[in-house]
């Protein structure tokens, strides 16, 4: 075969493949093509295997022309490819359209109490001032949660904690053992355990005899707070906690300090926030008073302090206490407080 | 204790409206609760005092009168009238056009207009109760007492407000009026008058007609007491009468009101004896006899024991001191004599004997509250005072005063440096001493027997000594023995308002170990995002419904409340399995019938059995999970299928898998669980739960018959213990492939499938294996099962050749072949 020939060949074959090209529709028709003349035995590769036998000069022409061709055809392909692949996939995709309206697989959500949820939050808060979350037994002794607090045996104090008591009594017929009416025990239990600085919170379950109504549970949860050092003043308990309620309640609301009695604390003190429903003006939330009370807080009283070996002249330091339930009914809007530990989900769910 | 304003004003003036003085008293620690109100809507121009001058009748209308009033000012009004009582020289309210009064005939505050009466003009209106809001009647007029000043605004005149003080159990000083007076005195810078004391003595020496003996000194600090002969009982006088209502004590008879109004006024509780009751005109003051009677002035007869204390004459108790006075020395109505007791007692006694007997009285409330002794012969000379006045007689020379308990008054130190520790805000030592001296504390000199201290004062520096004042509280403030009470005296008084707002600036201690409560909360996170929902019940439960989880027949006994709420609420939890099981149905009910996840982490209370009564229970954190229902929420493409054993499984794995703890799975026996369908969790040597479900035994209890319920319960501590605490150590990725192979094993039905799966993981090249099928019956020998598991093997040294998985696969086979029987299932025959 001349030089010529082959060269036509090639045209030829080129000129008949891109014919049939044109003629393919779908990919798999484009791979038969692909495998009839650019197959390791397609029409082209087999021209150029028998370029073997041509003379050096011959094969460099013939094969250039012959490569050109192949570039060519397969440029052609990955065209022709691309738009088939295009129109299969727009194809599909008339085809798959779903009804997005319908729901979804079902994925179950759980959740946290909202008590949970509260005392994180509270604790969150003092943590980042600098305090540590400590727990404590619920069951407790008398010692600590009134004696070593400053309320002895007797105390008309002890009147207004309703409590429950473990039936069981020692040899000078007392009852030495109760639930805990608050958190405050744990001042003690810490104190006795580390030296100052001492800086921590404390949340827990409570408990007092008490008949229950939206604003009063025998079953609740407080936050307790302790900071004892050298130094530590009432601007300080003041301070600390503006910038809780700055947290948890926004950062317009005001702390207000008013005068109060728990005997474990000297000065006392009751403290409020501005009422964020009617700020100040008076409503249903703050009954009138455009202040909303949380709980009770003061400066460790020095009998308490002595109790637990620290020197009252040289330590002084602030406590205070909040109830979570009411934290979180302030928080959401839950104007019943036995919804807490009903454990209806269509309450639980809501948080 | 309710305080009636008016009554107030006796003895101090006050300038601010009832409102302004009960927020001032609420801030310094006198909780003002409520005020009542009386007149507050009158106004002071338009509803006045008048004196009626004459009464004509009315030319139109017989059953209307044209009363003419003096209204003050040489103003008189001539207005149409149709009360029946009206009459010349009564004092009345007059009310003039434009007044804001209540109208009976529309039922609301209306404004009084002129008008023109049956052809005769009214220039105002003379009111009756009901429109002033005084009182229902409204048959006729209000007649005021002829005293009553001509053209005084009535609320003046008649209107009062009634502050009810919620009083905080250190200042029994306030509930009196007068301890509240001086605090409104300090408050508002007013100044206390208080009542005269001196009253005519004209009888003979008290000495010689009554002999009182303090018996038990320990028990009774103070007693004092007068006599006064020859009085008359009868009704207290309307004032009296008046006071004691609004400050809500009922009024009886002169000389019992008398005793309950000065208790009010200062305090201090009183008792009035018919002297001629009194056995041999002896008083013993003495501890109780053993089963000693005694009735009462309720009527009630009590039992006595010591040292309950008890005021008796020469044979029998006629009081139980502190308490309540008893019948047989009970003022009658023929009364003459009256022995006069003011009196002072020890707190815990009174309390305790009032507990015992619960009996608690106006009087052992006081007291127990710890009442100053100087008290009583102040409150026993205003008493005796007003017996005179009000009751006549003759009172005995001089009072008895026997004082056994007799303390000198301690001065309390107060410093600048102190009040800078404590509250953070330097005062000037002059500020501190007159908010101290409004109070009605004085200025004391340095106690001796502190020398030491004085003279280190008096060498300290001049500024120093400056700086630290003595104080000695008021006779009646008994809550003052430590300087942090002067310091809680000057900062409520100048108002919290002005203590500064700080940050901690003290050093940051350093934190604790992580606790078991980090642990915990991570563990209700996972459990949360694995789809279950917290729930919080109640710790305390009842024997019966731990008996519905078989709790009561093992393991210790649960700790009991000696003062239980209910039975429901009687026994401290000693097991979580109960209150998830009622939260499920409970929430069953009302759930629509979707599926329901509920956990629960909380403690249970575990009496040590051996010290129970030395030691406080192991109050042990327990976590629950319970599911139920349809695994999912109805829907079009999901199956309608009810949460098994796997559903809880599933949810135990994700969580372990998170915290990093390799659980095996072991079949049970638990007494309410499903004998066949019941696993215990064990994490390296430790049993950390259990998981499995409900026995439908105990689903009936619980009222959960239907879908299976699902348990399981984890040890929180043992989980945390058992998990490795060092931490998770990064290990990178293989760079090499992953080779699969299936093989389907035919094994005995009580092989587990966890053991095959054990044998197949240990092998080294093994990354990863998971049971894709579980088959029996048709093609299986009897007593056998074929379970296919797909194995992922992997190097981190290099590509496996297939020949080498070959390899570790048959090394697999013959493991399995050797610890479990298990053979090679064949597929095709
Ligand atoms: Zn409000």
């Amino acid at each position: 075969m001349s030089q010529q020939s082959h060269i036509s060949d090639i045209e030829q074959i080129e000129s008949s493949a891109l014919r049939e090209l044109d003629a393919a529709g779908g990919l798999d028709e484009l791979e038969q093509w692909r495998i009839a003349y650019l197959g390791r035995r397609g029409r082209l590769t087999q021209v150029l295997r028998r370029l073997g036998g041509l003379a050096p000069e011959e094969r460099g022409r013939v094969g250039a022309a012959a490569n050109r061709a192949k570039a060519a055809l397969e440029q052609q392909l990955a065209e022709r490819e691309r738009s088939a692949r295009k129109s299969q996939i727009d194809a599909s995709l008339a085809e798959g359209a779903i009804d997005v309206t319908l729901p979804g697989w079902p994925s179950p959500a759980g959740g946290l109490h909202p008590t949970t949820q509260t005392i994180r939050e509270i604790c969150d808060a003092f943590v980042s001032m600098g305090f540590e979350v400590m727990e404590g037994p619920e069951v407790e002794w008398d010692r600590y949660n009134f004696e070593m607090l400053n309320i002895p045996k007797h105390h008309p104090a002890r009147d207004s904690f309703n409590t429950l008591w473990i039936d069981y009594t020692d040899s000078d017929g007392e009852r030495p053992m109760l639930l805990r009416t608050h958190t405050s025990p744990m001042q003690a239990r810490v104190m006795e355990n580390r030296r100052p600085p001492v800086r921590v919170v404390v949340p827990g379950k409570c408990y007092r005899y008490e008949a229950t109504d939206p604003t009063h549970e025998w079953h609740f949860s407080q936050v307790e707070g302790l900071a004892v050092d050298r130094g530590i003043t009432m601007s300080d308990l003041k301070g600390t906690l503006q910038e809780f309620v700055r947290r948890v309640f926004g950062p317009e609301r005001r702390v207000r300090f008013r005068c109060d009695y728990f005997p474990f604390v000297e000065p006392g003190v009751d403290w409020a926030i501005d009422c964020f429903a009617c700020a100040g003006e008076g409503c249903r939330i703050c009954s009138d008073s455009g202040w909303i009370e949380i709980a009770g807080a003061g400066m460790v009283h020095p009998n308490v302090l002595k109790g637990v070996g620290y020197d009252p002249a040289v330590y002084t330091g602030f406590a205070f206490g909040m109830g979570v339930e009411r934290v979180a009914m302030l928080k959401h809007g839950i104007e019943d407080v036995r919804l807490f530990y009903a454990n209806d989900l269509r309450f639980l769910r809501q948080f | 204790m309710r305080v009636p304003i008016s009554w107030l004003k006796q003895y101090v003036p006050i300038g601010v409206s009832s409102k302004e003085l009960a927020y001032r008293l609420t801030m310094a620690g006198i909780e003002v609760g409520e005020i009542d109100e009386t007149g507050g809507d009158w106004d002071r121009d338009n509803v006045i005092v008048g004196h009626v001058l004459k009464v004509d009748s009315h030319p139109n209308a017989d059953r209307l009168t044209l009363p003419t009033v003096d209204i003050g000012n040489g103003e008189t009004a001539t207005v149409v009238c149709g009360a029946p009582n009206v009459a010349a020289g009564q004092k009345i309210a007059f009310a003039r056009e434009g007044a804001r009064l209540f109208s009976p005939r529309s039922g609301k505050v209306e404004t009084l207009k002129a008008a023109n009466i049956r052809g005769v003009e009214s220039a105002g209106m003379v009111c009756s109760s009901l429109e002033l809001q005084l009182g229902e009647d409204h048959d006729g007029i209000l007649v005021l007492d002829d005293d009553a000043p001509i053209g005084m605004p009535l609320v003046d005149y008649l209107g009062d407000a009634v502050l009810d003080i919620e009083v905080t159990p250190n200042r029994p000083d306030c509930l009196s009026v007068l301890g509240v007076a001086h605090e409104v005195a300090a408050l508002t810078g007013g100044a206390v008058t208080e009542p005269d004391l001196s009253y005519p003595e004209e009888g003979l020496e008290i000495d010689g007609q009554v002999k009182i003996e303090i018996a038990n000194p320990e028990l009774c600090y103070r007693y004092t007491a007068s006599l006064i002969t020859g009085i008359k009982m009868g009704p207290s006088p309307q004032w009296m009468q008046d006071a004691l209502v609004k400050a809500g004590q009922r009024p009886i008879v002169n000389v019992v009101d008398i005793t309950n109004y000065v208790m009010l006024e200062y305090g201090q509780p009183l008792h009035a004896f018919d002297f001629d009751a009194v056995k041999d005109r002896t008083i013993i003051v003495r501890a109780a006899r053993q089963g000693e009677e005694h009735v009462t002035l309720d009527g009630e007869k009590r039992v006595l024991s010591p040292p309950m204390l008890v005021i008796a004459d020469s044979t029998d108790a006629v009081g139980l001191a502190g308490v309540m006075g008893g019948a047989n020395a009970e003022m009658r109505d023929g009364t003459t004599s009256v022995l006069l007791e003011s009196a002072n007692f020890d707190p815990v006694n009174t309390r305790r004997t009032a507990g015992a007997l619960r009996l608690r009285t106006d009087a052992s409330y006081r007291f127990e509250r710890g009442i100053r002794a100087e008290l009583a012969p102040r409150a026993l000379r205003r008493a005796t005072k007003l017996i005179l006045e009000i009751a006549g007689g003759h009172a005995a020379k001089g009072i008895i005063d026997l004082y056994p308990g007799r303390r000198e008054p301690r001065p309390v130190k107060i410093s600048r440096a102190r009040l800078k520790q404590v509250l953070g805000v330097d005062f000037t030592m002059s500020r501190v001493e007159s908010v101290l001296s409004s109070l009605g504390f004085e200025r004391a000199k340095e106690p001796e027997g502190i020398i030491d201290l004085i003279e280190a004062v008096e060498a300290a520096p001049a500024p120093e000594r400056d700086s630290t004042l003595w104080m000695t509280a008021p006779y009646w403030r008994s809550d003052i023995s430590i300087e942090d009470d002067l310091v809680e005296e000057v900062a409520r008084v100048v108002g919290y308002d002005s203590i500064p707002e700080t940050m901690l600036a003290t050093s940051i201690p350093p934190r604790g170990e992580p606790s078991l409560r980090t642990f915990r909360e991570t563990l209700k996170d996972l459990l949360a995002s694995a789809g279950m929902q917290e729930t919080i019940s109640y710790s305390l439960t009842s024997l019966e419904s731990l008996g519905k989880v078989d709790a009561t027949a093992s393991g210790p006994e649960p700790l009991k409340i000696a003062n239980p709420m209910s039975v429901e609420l009687a026994y401290l939890r000693t097991t979580l399995r109960a209150s998830i099981l009622e939260t499920m149905e409970r929430n069953r009910r009302v759930s629509r019938g979707e599926g329901l996840r509920l956990f629960e982490v909380g403690r249970v209370y575990l009496a040590k059995e051996e010290a129970r009564e030395r030691e406080l229970p192991d109050e042990r954190e327990m976590a629950v999970g319970a599911l139920s229902g349809p695994r999912f929420q109805s829907s079009w493409h999901a199956p309608r299928v009810n949460m098994d054993f796997f559903d809880a499984k599933g949810v135990l794995e994700t969580v372990f898998a998170k915290i990093g703890g390799h659980v095996e799975y072991e079949p049970v026996r638990d007494p309410i669980l499903h004998p066949g369908k019941a696993a215990r969790m064990v994490c390296g040597d430790a049993v950390v739960g259990v998981v499995g479900e409900v026995h439908p035994a105990v689903l009936e209890r619980f009222g959960l018959e239907g879908a299976p319920v699902v348990l399981f319960e984890l040890d929180v501590e043992a989980l945390r213990q058992a998990i490795p605490q060092d931490g998770r150590r990064y290990r990178s990725a293989s760079r090499f492939p992953v080779s699969h192979r299936d093989l389907a094993l035919v094994v005995d039905t009580g092989v587990p499938s966890g053991k095959v799966q054990s044998i197949i993981d240990r092998h080294k090249l093994v990354v990863g294996s998971t049971p894709f099928d579980v088959y029996q019956g048709e093609g299986i020998g009897h007593g056998k099962k074929s379970v296919a598991y797909r194995i992922a093997f992997q190097s981190d040294r290099d590509t496996l050749t297939s020949e080498q998985v070959d390899r570790a696969q048959g090394d697999i086979m013959r493991q399995l072949r050797r610890e479990v029987g298990a053979e090679l299932r064949d597929l095709h025959g």
